[in-house]
């Protein structure tokens, strides 16, 4: 395994030491270790089933994890005494299937979190929400429900609501994989955004293109272990794994068939 | 042709419907009021029953069991006998505040029990057909377990559960008739009174007419919820 990072620093805003997670019998995640800067955007990269989402689920304890140990920003999640709801704040996720409340406007969807988390007046969360719609374009739907918006309009609301938390970290579970090719390109259009605000990102992706633009480090997942760790430059034009090798022959592939 | 004079004349007596409906309409608005009572009570009842029964971790252990124990016990219990055990056992109790109610207040008591048990399911079966994600989605946010409930999962169950609670609205409704049983003056008791007195049946027939009067708004008001969430899903899916 190449390692960029240092296994051994200290400090890192998020560190991920031999983790391992089973569903019954399946082993899920197999030793994982990663760390991750502040401002950074590392890319997960590997086939479905390989771990991916699971790792990112494991970072805001969506998910346990059953060996090793995550710290995020010096707290160590496994110590029992972490306060999950404190963590999640930092922490924000948005999911492949965007899980919009249905029931609540696109304006409800970005307060509730400031609203009821942070406890903040109702009057800032909706100026902070209505700027936020308004930086992903989508203010004059404020007042729509999330069906009647497209998969990808569905997807920024999702992002947004997860910003308005003001999160440390974002968490991208996939998050065009769901979305017809011609939406894909609002999306990461955003996400590119906020690349150029410093955001730290833990981005799990089908798009290769899109990682190796925007990625500082890209990991390789296979089998539930980060086989390969590199930089886009590396991991894409000189993989090291025959396997990182395979995987990426068959996705650039795809694509140039599509 | 006799035979169905007769019919006529036990069953549809002018007279006699005129002369039954002030008596029948008076019990009738006993049972207006205890549905409205118990159904309200159900509500709030059955939600508590159904958010207990789904607490997660080991602590609730016993509270679940509880709730587990409350609704296979009234859900397996025939109404009439619950009706018999609230309406004769709590007043020879001899507890002040629960042993010298009237009768009315002994049927919303039994109606309340079992039908929070019944209702209790469906607000189960609601908040379990609300996908994992959308909880996924508000912890995600730092929502602790119980905003989750109250602002994400438990709204949306309700919206799909509306049909079939409503449903069960009626049962409950045809059923403020039986807890008459002990003692209450509702409709069907009075029509009762009345037709031993007069000697027809012309009474019961205007009991009837109550009830089907306001299960049938009901019933046309959940066809409709149906309709509409199928013609939004629909759209959903183009």
């Amino acid at each position: 395994m190449t390692d960029v990072a240092g296994t051994n620093g200290t400090g890192s805003f998020v560190e991920i030491r031999g983790v391992s997670k089973w569903f019954g019998a399946l082993q899920v995640l197999d030793d994982i270790d990663l760390h991750v800067e502040k401002h950074d955007v590392v890319c997960l990269i590997g086939a479905s089933g390989s771990g991916k989402s699971t790792l990112l689920r494991c970072l805001n304890m969506l998910e346990r994890i059953e060996k090793g140990d995550i710290v995020v920003d010096g707290q160590s999640l496994t110590t029992g005494k972490v306060d999950v709801n404190a963590l999640r704040r930092k922490i924000g996720i948005v999911f492949q299937a965007y899980n919009l409340f249905p029931h609540m406007t696109v304006l409800q969807n970005v307060m509730l979190g400031p609203r009821k988390v942070r406890g903040l007046s109702k009057e800032h969360c909706e100026s902070v929400a209505h700027d936020l719609l308004r930086k992903i374009g989508l203010e004059e739907k404020a007042h729509e429900y999330p069906d009647r918006l497209s998969g990808g309009q569905q997807q920024r609301v999702a992002i947004a609501r997860a910003l308005a938390m003001e999160p440390e970290l974002m968490l991208l579970d996939e998050i065009t994989s769901a979305l017809d090719p011609q939406l894909v390109s609002e999306v990461l259009q955003l996400v590119r955004g906020l690349t150029e605000v410093g955001m730290t990102m833990i981005i799990a992706t089908h798009e290769m293109g899109f990682a190796r633009e925007v990625a500082s480090k890209v990991c390789f997942l296979d089998g539930g272990r980060i086989l390969e760790e590199s930089t886009p430059e590396q991991i894409f034009t000189n993989p090291t794994q025959a396997r990182t090798r395979s995987f990426l022959a068959r996705v650039l592939d795809a694509e140039t068939m599509a | 042709m006799h035979a169905l004079h007769q019919v006529l004349h036990a069953f549809f007596n002018p007279h006699s419907f005129t002369l039954a409906l002030p008596d029948v309409w008076a019990g009738f608005q006993v049972n207006l009021r205890m549905m409205f009572v118990a159904e309200a009570l159900v509500l709030v009842l059955a939600l508590l029953v159904a958010i207990v029964r789904g607490l997660p971790g080991r602590g609730a252990k016993p509270l679940r069991a509880l709730a587990i124990a409350y609704t296979d016990f009234f859900r397996g219990t025939p109404i009439i006998l619950v009706t018999f055990i609230v309406g004769f056992g709590l007043p020879g109790l001899q507890l002040g505040f629960i042993s010298n109610r009237s009768f009315t207040v002994y049927g919303i008591i039994a109606l309340t029990l079992v039908y929070t048990a019944y209702v209790s399911e469906v607000f189960r079966a609601g908040i379990e057909s609300v996908h994992p994600s959308q909880r996924s989605a508000a912890r995600s946010l730092g929502l602790t377990y119980a905003q989750a409930m109250r602002y994400v999962v438990v709204p949306q169950a309700i919206r799909r559960v509306i049909p079939p609670l409503l449903n069960d609205f009626v049962g409950l409704q045809k059923d403020t008739a039986l807890v008459s049983v002990i003692g209450v003056a509702e409709a069907a008791s009075l029509a009762q009174q009345f037709s031993t007195q007069n000697g027809d049946f012309a009474s019961y027939v205007v009991a009837a007419v109550f009830f089907i009067l306001i299960t049938i708004p009901l019933a046309r008001f959940t066809d409709h919820l149906v309709a509409e969430r199928e013609l939004r899903e629909r759209a959903q899916a183009f």
